[in-house]
Formats: C-alpha cells, structure tokens, sequence
C-alpha cells in the first residue's frame, strides 16, 4: 500500500536549508499495523504528512495504492485524502467552536455522506474512541486534553479508512486510556484490517505494534518485526 | 456538501463575529439604501414633471420668444425676457393657420398682488377666452374672462385656489372682491379648480385677466409671452409646428431660419428635454450612491481576509480531511454572498423608508419600481461575489500543511 523511495525532505528559509528525511526507504502492506518511532525533532510528524498526501517529499519517490503521489493535483490529492486516509494528528486540530459530534463528522460532510448516516457512523466512532457520550454535544474546546485526543481519534476513524496515521495519538492520556486507544487501533488492524502507521517516542507504545521503524536524524535505524503487546480486556473508558 | 451543509456552515461562522458581520453588513445596507433612495427619488422627480407637463394641456404647441439654443436650455429660456411676440403674431396665427383649433396668446409676469390686509407675490396671466381649453384649466367658482371683458379691457381676475388660500384663506369663495395688481384694482370674477402640482407649471398659483387689460394697465406694451395654439389632434401637431415657424418667420423678416427670435415648442419635445435633465440627475444621484456601494463591498473583502487569516488552521484541517479547493472556496463566498444578501434586504427596506420620509418630510415626489429592487439585490449579490472571490480563492489555494502549522 505504502511504498517509499528514498525520499527526501528539506526546508528552505532565506540562505538555510534544513534537512529533515534523508533518504527514507521502506513499504507498508495492506493490513500492517507499524509503529514509526523516533526521538523528537527526527522527523517523525514531517514523514507522516507525506505518507498522507499532505505534502510532498523534495526528493525520491513516494506511491500510494500505486498512485504517484507527486503527479497529482491538489484536488486529487484531497480525494485520496478523503477516501483512503484517516488524520489523528499530534495538535489535535479540531474546530473550536463547533460541537464533538460535528467535528467528528466534517469529513463526512465532504465525502458526501447524508446527513442521518453522518450521526450514526460519528457516533460509532466516537464509542469506538471512547468518548463519553454526555460530551458529544460540548463544543470542542470545552474538553480535557485527552477527550480532545479521543475526538481526534473518532474524526479519524469515522470515513473507515484503508489508512490510519496517527501522530502521538496517546500523548495527552494517561496510561489506563492510552491502552484503550492503543486496543481500539488493534482491535481495527485485526477485526477490519485496516493499514495502521502508529507515530510514537515512547517504546512501550510502539511495542503494541507489529513492527516498528525507528528513526533518528530523518534515517532509518532500524526496521524490525514485533511481537504484538495485546490489549486483552478492551473495557472503554 | 449539501446547501443545507453550507447554510449551516455560513450561518455559524457569520454568528461567530456577531458584531463585526453586523458592521460589514451595514456598509451595504448604507450603499444598497441610499442607490434605492436616490433612483426612487430621481424617478419621482421625472414622473412628476412628465405629468405636470401633460397637464398643461393636450396637443399643444407653444411659441415663445427667444433665440434658438440647444435643446437643453430650451424650457428655461427667458418667458419674457426677449420682447419679440406681438398681439399681432397671435392675430395672424389665428386667421393663417387654419388647421389650430384654439390660440391662446398671453402676456404673463410677477406682481405683487394685495387682498384686504394680505399680499402675496404671484404669477399674472393676461389672456384670452381660449386659454381653458387650451391649457387645460377649468373653472370651479364663477366664470373665466370672457370676450366681453378682453375688448371692453375689463379690470377682473380669475384666481387659482393657490392665491385664494393665500389673499383670502381657503374655503373662502371671495367672487365679487377686489385684489390690487400693481397699484390697480381688479374685480374677482372666478376661481379655477386646483389641479394640484407644485413648481414647474403650477396653475393653482395664477392670475388670469384679460390680455387687454394686462397690456394696458399692467405691462404698458402690446408684446405677448407666449402664444398656445392647441392642434385637432397629435397627426396634424408636426405639420402645424412648422407652418407657425414659416409663418412667423416671414411676419419677422428673417433671411435664416436659425437665426429666427422665437421658439415653437411642442409637448413631447418639453417632455423629452424634460426627462433627459431628470435622467442624467437620476445618473448622478445613483452614481453617487454607488460610491457607499463600492465602500460596502471593499468592507466585504476586508472582513473576509480577515477571516480567511483568522481560519487558516481551520482551513488547513478541512482540505487534509478531504475538503477540495472548491469547497473551501464555495464556502468562504457564500459567506460574503449571504452578508451581502443580507445587506441587499435591510438595504431595500432602508432605501424603502428613506424615499418615503423624503416624500413625507420634503414633499419630493418619490417612486420605488421593482426593477431598482431587483437591480439592489442583483448588485448586491454580484458585489459579494466580486469582493468575496479574492479573499475565498486565497483561502483555496493555501497549502494544508502550512496552514496547519500556521499559528
Ligand atoms: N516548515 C518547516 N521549516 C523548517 N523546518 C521545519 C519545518 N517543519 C519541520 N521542520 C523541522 O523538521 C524537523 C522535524 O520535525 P517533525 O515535526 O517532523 O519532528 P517530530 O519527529 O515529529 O518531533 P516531535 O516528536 O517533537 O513531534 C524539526 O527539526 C523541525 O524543526
Ligand atoms: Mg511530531
């Protein structure tokens, strides 16, 4: 599914040049579940706006399901975007001023989805995530951290996606509800085989994953199987 | 997205800002107000005179003294100020032109005209039996000056309810009464009916006496400030127009006809020359207007940049989940559209009131036609889309990765 290249990215700011991937090859099957971990500052966040179609790498080459991703307009790059990728990304970004459920189901707004579906499966998913449900009618930025995490999630997972990147999805939770969310992305790479790139620094995280690319210094260190650490009593929070 | 998506979407971000979308929204409803107000009160101004004039009478030429001008400074060329018309033009009008079927000359001027204890300063016609049915004047009270009164040089007066409400006071029937008209006394012999107008060939506020008696004790010559000779129908009006002019010429002994001392109008001319002055004043005050229209509209694409920039994370967040350049810029011109189709009503209503206090307050006719409210909404719908496309095809063409990051 995900297929990289030597891929290649650098910043340009007046006369300064920041490399941060240099020369990053690796594939991801349908179905992996992989943890991408790395300290911070190693590019981590850069290489998964790449895996997702947000950004372009300055060098080497990067297909998706087959598609190069560098020919693509930007227009079709927001499809792909839109049927094939789920963001849990590391600030969050949810929209402030509206409601957890309509945040949660934004992306089904512009995939087209009917408005009486759209409360069902946003509400499927924030259960999925483990959101309470006397939230779901807060305005988002009347949440706690980790329920703001837990929305992320939700709006992720709500277009059933063949892709889910997700940037340090259990940062802002405490271990008891970071297990459940780590049980939630098992429970989707196993029961609905979907492709699941975990982004992580922490060793214990990406050990609930079946491998784990380890980056430093935009290079890849190292790239090896894992055996799962299984999530067995998945009791939502 | 669905409209109803959409709608959902404006109608949260608008209440967002609740004040500054008020404020937005008042720079059109000013613009959009004062184009309604401006183009209702330039149309009334039109109508009314294009009425008042076809209320002078039908089929009606008129000869004034003058020399030829443009066409633009006809209606106000000096009545009386050229001394060019004589009581004989008018005899020879009437026994030459055969196709006039009434001629009324008269001689008409200013005076200070007392009553017992009041005075007022008012138009003087001296004219002849002809002139009701010529100028479309009708009698309420009393007679009109007869041919009698004309060759015996008669010292009475018809008045016009204008002058009785002022020498008299109105409901008063004051026939039989004696006015003084520059030092002279004339005998009331009738009233004519109101016909109601103001300004620009009001009868209400007249005088009429006899031509005789005008000449003689009033203007102390035999010239005449206007001849009008009413055609048997609108057919035979060109022709006689011109057979007057030739007549007239030759009576002067002019060699060039441009050089020719008088004028004959008719009707459609004063209505057309008329209507061209009020169109270019209704050009004017619309252009004017406009201004606080374009000012509305930079208003507009102020705000929207601001919002654009205020959303840029928001933005960013849309097109990674999905949202097309499309999307994002449909949904940032709906906003301006909906400010300025909010804008557009309140305006019609404003514009609306504005017109009616005018004619209210100022006595200005004014007149709203569905066409300048269908324009408003129009404009106003092209100005949200013309000041909305830069700042939502900004917002479309933002990269999401920088626009997330962007703080
Ligand atoms: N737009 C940019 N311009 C210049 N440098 C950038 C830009 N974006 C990222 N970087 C640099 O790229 C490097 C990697 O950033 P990235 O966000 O990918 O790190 P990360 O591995 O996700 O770290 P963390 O674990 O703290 O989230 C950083 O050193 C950062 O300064
Ligand atoms: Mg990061």
């Amino acid at each position: 599914m995900i297929d990289c290249k030597n891929i290649g990215k650098s910043y340009v700011n007046g006369d300064v040049e920041t490399v941060v991937l240099k020369g990053i090859t690796f594939s991801i099957k349908s179905g992996e579940f992989v943890a991408i971990m790395g300290p911070s500052g190693s590019g981590k966040s850069t290489l998964m706006h790449i895996l997702g179609a947000l950004d372009t790498p300055t060098s080497g080459s990067y297909h998706l399901d087959g598609h190069d991703i560098s020919k693509l307009s930007d227009d079709e790059l927001a499809e792909i975007r839109r049927n094939k990728i789920g963001f849990v990304f590391q600030s969050f970004n949810l929209l402030s001023r509206s409601t957890v459920l309509r945040n949660v189901s934004l992306p089904l707004i512009y995939a087209g989805v009917p408005p009486i579906q759209r409360e069902e499966r946003a509400a499927a998913a924030l259960t999925s995530a483990g959101l309470p449900e006397d939230r779901w009618n807060h305005l988002s930025n009347q949440l706690s951290g980790g329920q703001m995490q837990r929305v992320a999630i939700a709006r992720a997972l709500v277009n059933n996606p063949a892709l889910i990147l997700a940037d340090e999805p259990t940062g802002n939770l405490d271990t008891k509800t970071g297990e459940v969310v780590l049980g939630t992305f098992q429970e989707l790479n196993s029961e609905h085989k979907h492709t699941i790139v975990l982004i992580t620094h922490e060793l214990y995280v990406a050990e609930h994953a079946d491998r784990i690319i380890h980056i430093q210094d935009g290079m890849i260190l190292e790239d090896k199987k894992n055996v799962r650490k299984l999530i067995v009593h998945n009791h939502k929070a | 997205m669905t409209i109803s998506d959409l709608f959902k979407e404006t109608y949260s971000s608008l209440t967002v800002n609740k004040v500054r979308s008020g404020l937005t929204i008042l720079g059109i409803v000013i613009g959009i107000g004062s184009v309604i107000a401006m183009v209702s009160i330039g149309q009334g101004a039109q109508s009314s005179i294009e009425t008042s004039i076809q209320s002078i009478g039908s089929n009606l030429l008129l000869v004034m003294p003058g020399a030829q001008r443009g066409p633009g400074v006809q209606v106000s060329a000096g009545r009386g100020s050229a001394q060019t018309l004589t009581q004989e033009d008018a005899d020879a009008i009437i026994k030459d032109i055969t196709s006039a079927k009434a001629v009324a000359p008269e001689i008409s001027r200013r005076y200070q005209v007392t009553s017992p204890g009041k005075n007022t300063n008012t138009q003087v016609v001296g004219t002849v039996s002809a002139y009701p049915g010529v100028r479309n004047v009708e009698v309420d009270q009393g007679s009109f000056i007869s041919d009698q009164n004309v060759r015996s040089i008669a010292k009475v007066a018809v008045i016009g309810p204008t002058v009785r409400d002022d020498l008299f006071g109105s409901d008063t029937i004051p026939i039989g009464q004696t006015i003084r008209i520059n030092k002279v006394d004339f005998k009331i012999v009738g009233i004519t009916k109101a016909k109601g107008g103001s300004g620009f060939g009001s009868q209400d506020d007249m005088i009429f006496v006899p031509l005789s008696t005008a000449q003689r004790f009033l203007a102390g010559d035999t010239y005449v400030t206007t001849i009008s000779i009413q055609a048997e129908n609108q057919e035979t009006m060109t022709d006689m127009q011109q057979q007057v002019t030739d007549l007239l010429v030759s009576r002067h002994h002019i060699s060039d006809p441009q050089l020719k001392d008088f004028n004959v109008l008719n009707q459609s001319d004063i209505v057309a020359t008329a209507s061209s002055v009020t169109s270019i004043f209704t050009i004017l005050l619309s252009a004017i207007a406009s201004i606080s229209l374009l000012v509305g509209g930079i208003g507009i694409m102020n705000m929207m940049l601001t919002t654009v920039t205020e959303r840029t994370r928001e933005i960013g967040l849309r097109k990674a989940i999905g949202a097309k350049k499309s999307d994002i810029s449909t949904q940032f011109l709906a906003e301006s559209v909906m400010l300025t189709f909010l804008g557009g009503v309140f305006g019609v209503i404003l514009g609306w009131l504005l017109a009616l206090a005018v004619s209210q307050f100022a006595s200005i006719a004014t007149q709203i036609s569905y066409n300048s409210i269908l324009l408003a909404f129009g404009v106003s719908a092209a100005i949200g889309i013309v000041f909305g496309y830069y700042p939502a095809r900004r917002a479309a063409s933002l990269n999401p990765i920088e626009a997330l990051r962007y703080e």
